[in-house]
C-alpha cells in the first residue's frame, strides 16, 4: 500500500474577505499522477498556491510526507521537493533561458535532472540558452518553465494549465513528453481545463467547483455525465 | 424593510457634537488674548501653524499620494517673500502674506512640471532637491542678507500694529485663522468632486484612471494649492520670528520632519489625524524637549513603531474602537434599529 | 587649462558620488526600496571609521577591513529586523520608516560624537599628488575614482555572473516565483542591504578622508547619490558612474564660476537633465 505524499484536510483559502476554497480534502499517492479539473475561477490555481506555500493556510491543513507544512514558507517547502510549473509560465524576464533553468536547481536537490537532461528533453532550449526568456515563443517558454521545475528534482510536481495559450500541436508535443518527465517515482498534480487531456495522463481526477471538491474518482471510470455535472454544477 | 427605512447621511451624532464643541473651542481660542499669557499665546500660535502645515502635508501624502520631504521649500520661500515684499515692494505685511501665497503658487508650477516626472519615493527626494536649490539660491541674494539672513525692519513690524501686545494678538489670530482656513479648505476640498476623485486615486490608481479621472491634473492642482498655502504659512511663521536665514527657512527638520511625525502619529489620510498629532507632538515637546537629541531619537522611534504597528495612527486606533468620524467625508447608510456603521 | 583642471577634478569627484549612489541603486534594483537614511548611513560609516582609526591607530583605508563588515551586518540586521516589514504595495511605510531612521541615526551620532566637524587622518595620502600632462592630480581623488570603478564593476559582475546576482534579479522580477525556487526573499533582501551598506562603508571612509564631516550632512550625500542615480538612469550601475561624473563636473565647473555656486550648479544640472531626459541617460528600469 503506497503512502500518500500529500494530504489536504479541510483546506480553506481566502483573498481578503473573499473565500476561494472551502474545506478541500485531497490525497496524492506516492508515484501517482492526479488531475484537477474545473471551470474558470473554480479555485484550481488557488489550490496550487496554497499547497506551495504562496498563500497562508490554517494549521494542520496540508501534510507533505506526513509532516504538517501548513505554516511553512514557500521556499522551505520547495527545498523538500515540491515544485510547480505556474500558470502563465512566469519566467524571470531578467534571466536568460539558461539562468531560468539554473535557478530551478537553487534548492540543491540531487537527482536525474540537470541542464544536460533538460536540453536533451527540449533541444531547442540549448540553442536558445543565452537568449532572454521573454524572446522565446509561448511553447518554448512553457518548456523553460517545465525545465525550471524539473531542475529542482522534485518528488511532487504541480502543473498549472500548461496548455493555456499554446497552439494544439505544441500542446500535443508537451503532453507526449509528460510521461517521460513524470516517470521514475515522481508524483504529479496536473491542473487542466482540457478534460480529456487531463484524464489521459492521470490515474485519478478531482473536480473543483466554486472552491469545493465536486467530484473524485478514477480517471478511467468517471463518466462524462458525472464530469459535466461536477464541472458546471448542472443537476 | 423598504427602501424608505434607510437613511443616507453624511453626518452622525458624533460629528454634530464635534461641530458644536468645535465652535465653542474656536470662540474660546479667539478670545485667548484676554485670558492667556504671552508665552502661552506664542506657543499656541506656533501650534496652529504646525497644525496647518501638517494638514497640508497630509492632504498631499495621505490623499494625493504625493509624499514630499521638501515642504521646507515653500515654507522658506513664503518667509523670504514676506521679507522681500515688505522691504522692497513696500507692501503691508498682511498683503505680503497673500502675495507670498500667489508667488508660491506661481513658482510651484514649474517645480511640479519637473518633479512630477519622478515616481514614488524618488518624487520625495526630488522635492528635497528643490528645497536645497531654494536654500542655496536665497543664500546668494545679498540684499536679503545672503547666507547669514536678515531681520524684519522695525518700521515694517510696527506697521502691523504700533503696540507690542496688539502685534502679538494679531499674529496669534493670524495663526489661528490660518489653521482654521487650512483645515476648512482641506475638508471642503475633500468633500468636493475633485476631492472624491482624489480619494479614488489613493485607493486605486488604476481604477481611477479607467474611470476617466485625470490623475496627473488632480495631483498637480493639489500640489499647487498646497504649495501656495504652505508659502503663506511660511510667511506667517517668519512674521512671528522676525528674522530669517536660509538655514532656518529651509530646515528639513523643522518644517518637514516634525510635520511628518505629527501626521504619522496622529493618523495619515484622515482630517482628524493632524489635529491629534499636533497636540501629541507639542505635549511631547514641552515635556521632553530638555532631553535634546534624545527627544528627537524618541520621536523617530515612535514614528517607526507607529508606522509598523498602527499605520493609521492614534486617530485610526480611536476610530476602529469607537467608529467615530468628526469630519464626515463618506456617506453612511443608516438602517433603523442599527447603530451607525460606515 | 584651468577649465580642463576643473573638469578633471569634477570627474574624479564623480567617483565619490557614484559610490554614494551605487548602494542606493542596488537596493532599488533588488527590492524597489528607496532608503531615505542612505546618506546618514554614509556618515555613520565615516564615524565608525573615525572610531576605529582613533582606537587602533590604523590607517583609515585599513579601517575598511573592520568598517565594511560592520556596516554589512548592520544592513542585514536592519533589513530583516525592520525594513522587510515595510515592503509591499504601499509606498508610505518604507519611505517614512527610513525617514525615521534618518532622524534616529543623525541624532544618535550627535549624541555620541557631538556636532563638531571631524576628519580622518590619512597622512601623506591626503596631500600626495602626481603631475599628469600639466595637471596636478591628487592621489586620493584618483584612488577614489579607481575604487568607484572597481566597486561598480564588482557589483555588475556579481549581478550578472553569480548565483547571488541571479537570485537578486529573480527576486526583483517576481518575488512569489522566486520563493518557489527555494529563495527566501527576506534573506536575499538582507544580503542586498548588507552589500549596499558595505559599499556605503567604502563611500563613508573615502568621504571622511577627503573632507570634514558632521552628523548633519547625511541628507546632502543622499541627494548627491540620488541625483547620480537619476541622471544615469534607474537600474543601470554604469549609468550611475556617468551620473556621478556629470554631477561632479557640474559642481567643480560651477565653483570655478563662483565658489558659492558649487552645490547649486550640481542641482541645476540634475534638474536640467530631468527636464530633457526624464528617465535619465541610460535607463534600465521603467
Ligand atoms: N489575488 C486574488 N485576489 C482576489 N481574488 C482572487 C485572486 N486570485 C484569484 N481570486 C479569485 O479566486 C477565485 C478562484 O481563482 P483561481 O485563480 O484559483 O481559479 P482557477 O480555477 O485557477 O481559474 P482559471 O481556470 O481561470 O485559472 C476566483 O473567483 C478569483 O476571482
Ligand atoms: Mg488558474
Amino acid at each position: 500500500m503506497p503512502e500518500p505524499i500529500l494530504q489536504l484536510h479541510g483546506l480553506d483559502a481566502h483573498y481578503g474577505d473573499f473565500q476561494a476554497l472551502y474545506g478541500v480534502d485531497m490525497k496524492v499517492m506516492e508515484g501517482e499522477v492526479l488531475a484537477i479539473i474545473g471551470s474558470n475561477g473554480a479555485g484550481k490555481t488557488t489550490l496550487m498556491r496554497s499547497i506551495t506555500g504562496l498563500l497562508s493556510n490554517g494549521p494542520a491543513q496540508i501534510k507533505y510526507r506526513g509532516v504538517d507544512i501548513s505554516a511553512q514558507r514557500a521556499d522551505e517547502i520547495a527545498v523538500q521537493g515540491l515544485a510547480m510549473v505556474p500558470e502563465g509560465r512566469q519566467l524571470f524576464p531578467s534571466l536568460s533561458v539558461r539562468e531560468n533553468l539554473m535557478i530551478g536547481a537553487q534548492v540543491g536537490r540531487k537527482g536525474p535532472w540537470d541542464l544536460d537532461a533538460v536540453y536533451k528533453l527540449f533541444p531547442i532550449l540549448e540553442e536558445r540558452k543565452d537568449q532572454q526568456s521573454t524572446s522565446l515563443s509561448g511553447g518554448q517558454q512553457q518548456m523553460v518553465a517545465i525545465g525550471r521545475a524539473l531542475m529542482a528534482n522534485p518528488d511532487l510536481i504541480l502543473f498549472d494549465e500548461i496548455s493555456l495559450g499554446l497552439a494544439p500541436i505544441i500542446i500535443k508535443d508537451i503532453y507526449e513528453a509528460l510521461p517521460g518527465i513524470i516517470g521514475e517515482g515522481m508524483s504529479a498534480i496536473i491542473v487542466e481545463q482540457d478534460i480529456s487531456k487531463a484524464l489521459s495522463v492521470s490515474s485519478r481526477v478531482y473536480c473543483l467547483q466554486e472552491g469545493r471538491v465536486s467530484l473524485e474518482g478514477a480517471s478511467d471510470t468517471v463518466s462524462r455525465e458525472d464530469i459535466s455535472r461536477a464541472y458546471f454544477g448542472i443537476e | 424593510m423598504t427602501l424608505q427605512d434607510y437613511n443616507v447621511t453624511r453626518s452622525s451624532n458624533a460629528a454634530r457634537v464635534a461641530a458644536i464643541l468645535g465652535a465653542l473651542i474656536l470662540i474660546t481660542l479667539v478670545a485667548a488674548p484676554w485670558w492667556a499669557g504671552r508665552a502661552d499665546m506664542r506657543l499656541m500660535g506656533e501650534l496652529f501653524l504646525y497644525l496647518a502645515l501638517a494638514s497640508l502635508w497630509n492632504l498631499m501624502a495621505g490623499y494625493a499620494g504625493l509624499v514630499s520631504v521638501g515642504q521646507q521649500a515653500f515654507v522658506g520661500f513664503g518667509g523670504y517673500m514676506l521679507f522681500a515684499l515688505t522691504m522692497f515692494a513696500g507692501l503691508h505685511p498682511i498683503a505680503a502674506i497673500a502675495g507670498a501665497g500667489v508667488l508660491g503658487a506661481l513658482i510651484s508650477v514649474p517645480v511640479a512640471v519637473l518633479i512630477f516626472r519622478l515616481r514614488g519615493a524618488y518624487f520625495a527626494i526630488g522635492t528635497w532637491v528643490i528645497a536645497e536649490v531654494f536654500r542655496l539660491g536665497f543664500a546668494q541674494i545679498s540684499s536679503l542678507g545672503g547666507g547669514s539672513g536678515s531681520s524684519l525692519p522695525v518700521a515694517i513690524v510696527k506697521s502691523l500694529a504700533s503696540k507690542r501686545a496688539m502685534r502679538e494678538s494679531i499674529s496669534y489670530w493670524l495663526a489661528l485663522g490660518a489653521a482654521v482656513i487650512v483645515i476648512s479648505a482641506v475638508y471642503l476640498f475633500l468633500r468636493s468632486r475633485k476631492g472624491l476623485a482624489l480619494t479614488a486615486i489613493r485607493d486605486n490608481e488604476l481604477a481611477a484612471g479607467s474611470l476617466g479621472i485625470d490623475i496627473w491634473r488632480t495631483k498637480f492642482i493639489v500640489y499647487v494649492v498646497t504649495s501656495a498655502l504652505t508659502a503663506m504659512i511660511g510667511a506667517l511663521i517668519f512674521l512671528q520670528k522676525l528674522r530669517i536665514s536660509p538655514d532656518a527657512a529651509f530646515s528639513v527638520n523643522d518644517w518637514t520632519a516634525f510635520v511628518i511625525f505629527i501626521v504619522v502619529i496622529g493618523g495619515i489620510g484622515t482630517i482628524e489625524g493632524p489635529i491629534i498629532g499636533t497636540l501629541v507632538f507639542f505635549a511631547l515637546r514641552e515635556t521632553l524637549a530638555d532631553l535634546g537629541t534624545i527627544y528627537l531619537i524618541v520621536l523617530g522611534v515612535v514614528a517607526i513603531v507607529m508606522m509598523l504597528k498602527a499605520p493609521k495612527g492614534i486617530w485610526g486606533l480611536i476610530r476602529s474602537r469607537f467608529d467615530l468620524q468628526l469630519f464626515p467625508l463618506g456617506y453612511r447608510v443608516i438602517t433603523p434599529g442599527k447603530t451607525d456603521k460606515s | 587649462m584651468d577649465w580642463l583642471n576643473a573638469i578633471v577634478q569634477g570627474t574624479l569627484l564623480g567617483g565619490l558620488y557614484a559610490l554614494f549612489a551605487a548602494g542606493l541603486s542596488l537596493i532599488f534594483g533588488v527590492m524597489r526600496l528607496v532608503n531615505i537614511a542612505h546618506g546618514d548611513m554614509i556618515i555613520l560609516a565615516a564615524y565608525l571609521g573615525l572610531t576605529v582609526t582613533t582606537a587602533t591607530g590604523l590607517h583609515p583605508l585599513l579601517a575598511l577591513v573592520l568598517v565594511v563588515p560592520t556596516m554589512g551586518v548592520i544592513g542585514y540586521v536592519l533589513q530583516r529586523g525592520l525594513l522587510n516589514q515595510t515592503l509591499g504595495d504601499d509606498l508610505l511605510p518604507p519611505l517614512l520608516v527610513t525617514f525615521g531612521l534618518s532622524v534616529i541615526i543623525q541624532n544618535g551620532l550627535l549624541e555620541v560624537y557631538s556636532a563638531d566637524p571631524q576628519k580622518m587622518d590619512a597622512g601623506a595620502l591626503e596631500t600626495a599628488s602626481v603631475a599628469v600632462g600639466g595637471l596636478n592630480l591628487g592621489v586620493l581623488p584618483v584612488l577614489t575614482f579607481a575604487v568607484a570603478v572597481a566597486v561598480i564593476w564588482g557589483l555588475q559582475w556579481t549581478f550578472y555572473h553569480t548565483a547571488l546576482g541571479r537570485a537578486f534579479r529573480a527576486v526583483s522580477d517576481n518575488q512569489d516565483i522566486a520563493q518557489l525556487m527555494g529563495l527566501n526573499r527576506r534573506h536575499i533582501f538582507g544580503v542586498a542591504m548588507a552589500l549596499a551598506l558595505g559599499v556605503t562603508a567604502i563611500a563613508g571612509i573615502l568621504l571622511g578622508i577627503r573632507t570634514s564631516f558632521d552628523p548633519s550632512i547625511g541628507g546632502g550625500r543622499l541627494i548627491f547619490g540620488f541625483e547620480a542615480v537619476i541622471i544615469g538612469g534607474l537600474g543601470n550601475l554604469w549609468g550611475t558612474l556617468v551620473g556621478g561624473v556629470i554631477l561632479g563636473v557640474a559642481q567643480t565647473v560651477g565653483a570655478k564660476i563662483d565658489p558659492g555656486w558649487q552645490i547649486l550648479s550640481g542641482h541645476l544640472a540634475f534638474l536640467l537633465i530631468l527636464a530633457i531626459r526624464p528617465n535619465g541617460l541610460f535607463p534600465r528600469i521603467s
